[in-house]
């Protein structure tokens, strides 16, 4: 128990970070309502950017900075399969993923992993968030507002604060028509292609930038690190919207909910490995497992609780 | 105001499905021209209101809205000079989203999307009136998701979106088929009020005769992916069901026609 509580503050730190990601999902799964596997491969592509960047010599943000525009580049990438060569959403995103399989490789110099040098001090003091810091601000060494969730925090909140904006503009209102009926859409003037591509691609900035966080986080980037990304950020939108739906009916808020779904996941990971001692390779099963069923249950209520209603009225066939 | 030439559209060219749906259709209306399209199942009356609207594009021929020559434009450049209204009520409106973002998307149909913001203060009281026209109490949930209000009300407040920004054409597929008959007839005098307060041109597809005898100053009857009948004027105020179905039956040879568009 003493235990799971100490490991709390790190669960949480890669929950907040992860929970970036999963906003990313939100965009792409919801408000796009497309199932876009690129997160998979994407999600390394900033870290391994970010790693190469860092550890090259480049500017903490310049390096982060980079890693978000290669993360929308992907999204790109997907978003012009999907509309241009009219391959289905989940396939394109599929074939960008197994793609960037190759790229993070290559981006990496063909080696399965890259580390950042933190046993250097004065490369470490360079970091925004590292797992060290975590330990550091417990010892009183380093002030708590560089205890990574309060940076990554901060990130959240800018990451809504910029979401909350755009989806209020016109530009990000048709985006979330084109999302809710593209009949529709098209028939306002909205360029429905143009706004899939559009939100692939910021939905995949986003977690390309997380991908980067997490590796600096850990220090490290690996080419499996993105391995089950989707189902990660599909549980986390899924556990914010069980608990907050009632609660949260504010864009914003809702954004929230899936931060914090994400940390809820983690937390009860966490706990699970700690508490029961299970083999953390099973944990990829345990994820799919609770996924799988959060996104039956509403299915299966629909199913049971609904009776068939016939509409009357039709006066003929 | 709408100069179609000659468009032909074959669907599943080369297969067993081969299926011509519109066969050389020509059709000129003029600016304000209130014409109304009936004709049985098949008979090409919604292949021929995509066609304008651009869902696809026709395999040959010529389609202009005023002096624009539309045929290669796709569907969300030619929505610019098109208004639409649907049969399916669900299809009009963004269900998820409320009532005024729905009208604040319709305001800007044709123009660019921009990083300004998607609906202003001053938007918000114009819908509030605009609403009112309606006379379904929407006006007091402006807010409310479009997904809550009944098909009835969705139809209105397409129709509303549709001609929101004056459009130089406005397109109505069997746009009241979908409602219950008092529905309907409520819907489509609302579309009546609002054709005339606009000057509007416009071209409705509608399953029932009567309708399409009492509304419009031109009739226009559909057979086999051609125009079989187009009346106007004074022989269209004159007209009767019965002078349909028997002008339907010497136009295109066959008696078969009145149950067929009856039932349609």
């Amino acid at each position: 128990m003493i235990s799971f509580i100490g490991t709390l503050p790190g669960a949480i730190s890669q929950g907040l970070i992860w929970g970036i990601m999963a906003i990313g999902v939100y965009i792409t799964y919801q408000i796009l309502d497309i199932a876009d596997l690129t997160v998979d491969g994407s999600f390394c592509t900033g870290g391994a950017v970010f790693v190469v960047l860092f550890g090259s010599g480049a500017n903490v943000w310049l390096a982060l900075f980079a890693a978000l525009l290669a993360g929308m580049a992907t999204g790109i990438a997907t978003g012009l399969l999907h509309t241009v060569c009219g391959i289905p959403a989940i396939l394109a995103g599929i074939l960008t993923q197994l793609g960037l399989w190759s790229i993070n490789l290559a981006i990496m110099g063909m080696k399965a992993n890259v580390a950042i040098n933190v046993t250097n001090p004065e490369n470490l003091d360079k970091l925004l968030v590292s797992l060290r810091f975590v330990q550091d601000v417990a010892k009183g060494t380093r002030p708590f507002t560089r205890h990574p969730i309060f940076v990554v925090g901060l990130f959240t909140i800018a990451t809504i604060a910029v979401l909350y904006w755009f989806f209020g503009t016109e530009l990000g209102a048709s985006l979330r028509a084109t999302g809710a009926n593209q009949n529709m859409a098209r028939a306002q003037g909205i360029h429905t292609e143009r706004n899939k591509v559009l939100g692939l691609m910021l939905s995949n900035g986003l977690v390309a930038f997380s991908g980067a966080l997490l590796s600096q986080y850990q220090s490290f980037a690996d080419a499996s690190m993105g391995k089950g990304a989707i189902v990660i950020g599909l549980a986390a939108v899924i556990i914010g919207q069980v608990l907050f739906s009632k609660l949260f009916h504010n864009f914003a808020l809702r954004l929230l909910a899936v931060s914090i779904g994400s940390m809820i996941y983690y937390v009860v990971i966490q706990a699970v490995v700690s508490l029961s001692g299970i083999d953390t390779n099973y944990l990829k099963l345990i994820s799919a497992v609770i996924v799988a069923i959060f996104l039956a249950i509403p299915y299966w209520k629909a199913r049971s609780f609904s009776k068939p209603v016939k509409k009357g009225g039709k006066a003929h066939a | 105001m709408l100069d179609i030439k000659n468009i032909f559209k074959t669907f599943n060219a080369g297969t067993v499905n081969e299926k011509t749906a519109l066969n050389d259709v020509s059709l000129c209306l003029k600016d304000g021209d209130f014409a109304t399209v009936i004709g049985g199942n098949g008979a090409g009356k919604s292949t021929l209101l995509n066609a304008v609207a651009g869902v696809w594009m026709v395999d040959s021929g010529s389609i202009s809205i005023g002096d624009t020559d539309v045929t290669s434009l796709p569907e969300h450049k030619r929505a610019r000079y098109i208004g639409r209204v649907f049969q399916d009520p669900m299809m009009g409106t963004a269900a998820t989203m409320q009532i005024e973002e729905n009208l604040a998307l319709a305001a800007r149909r044709g123009k660019a999307r921009t990083l300004r913001i998607g609906i202003t203060k001053k938007e918000r009281e114009e819908y509030y009136e605009l609403l009112k026209i309606l006379d379904l109490g929407l006006e007091e949930r402006l807010t409310s998701k479009v997904g809550l209000l009944s098909g009835g009300q969705r139809q209105a407040l397409t129709l509303l979106m549709a001609t929101l920004q004056k459009p130089r054409l406005l397109l109505l597929d069997e746009h009241t088929a979908a409602l219950d008959p008092k529905t309907a007839a409520k819907v489509l005098d609302t579309t009546e009020r609002i054709v005339q307060k606009d000057h509007l041109t416009t071209l409705m597809i509608t399953h029932n005769m009567r309708d399409a005898i009492v509304h419009g100053n031109r009739l226009i009857m559909m057979h086999e992916g051609k125009i079989a009948l187009d009346i106007s004027g004074e022989a269209k105020k004159k007209l009767t069901v019965e002078d349909l179905l028997a002008k339907f039956g010497q136009a295109t040879g066959s008696d078969e026609a009145d149950d067929k568009l009856l039932l349609g």
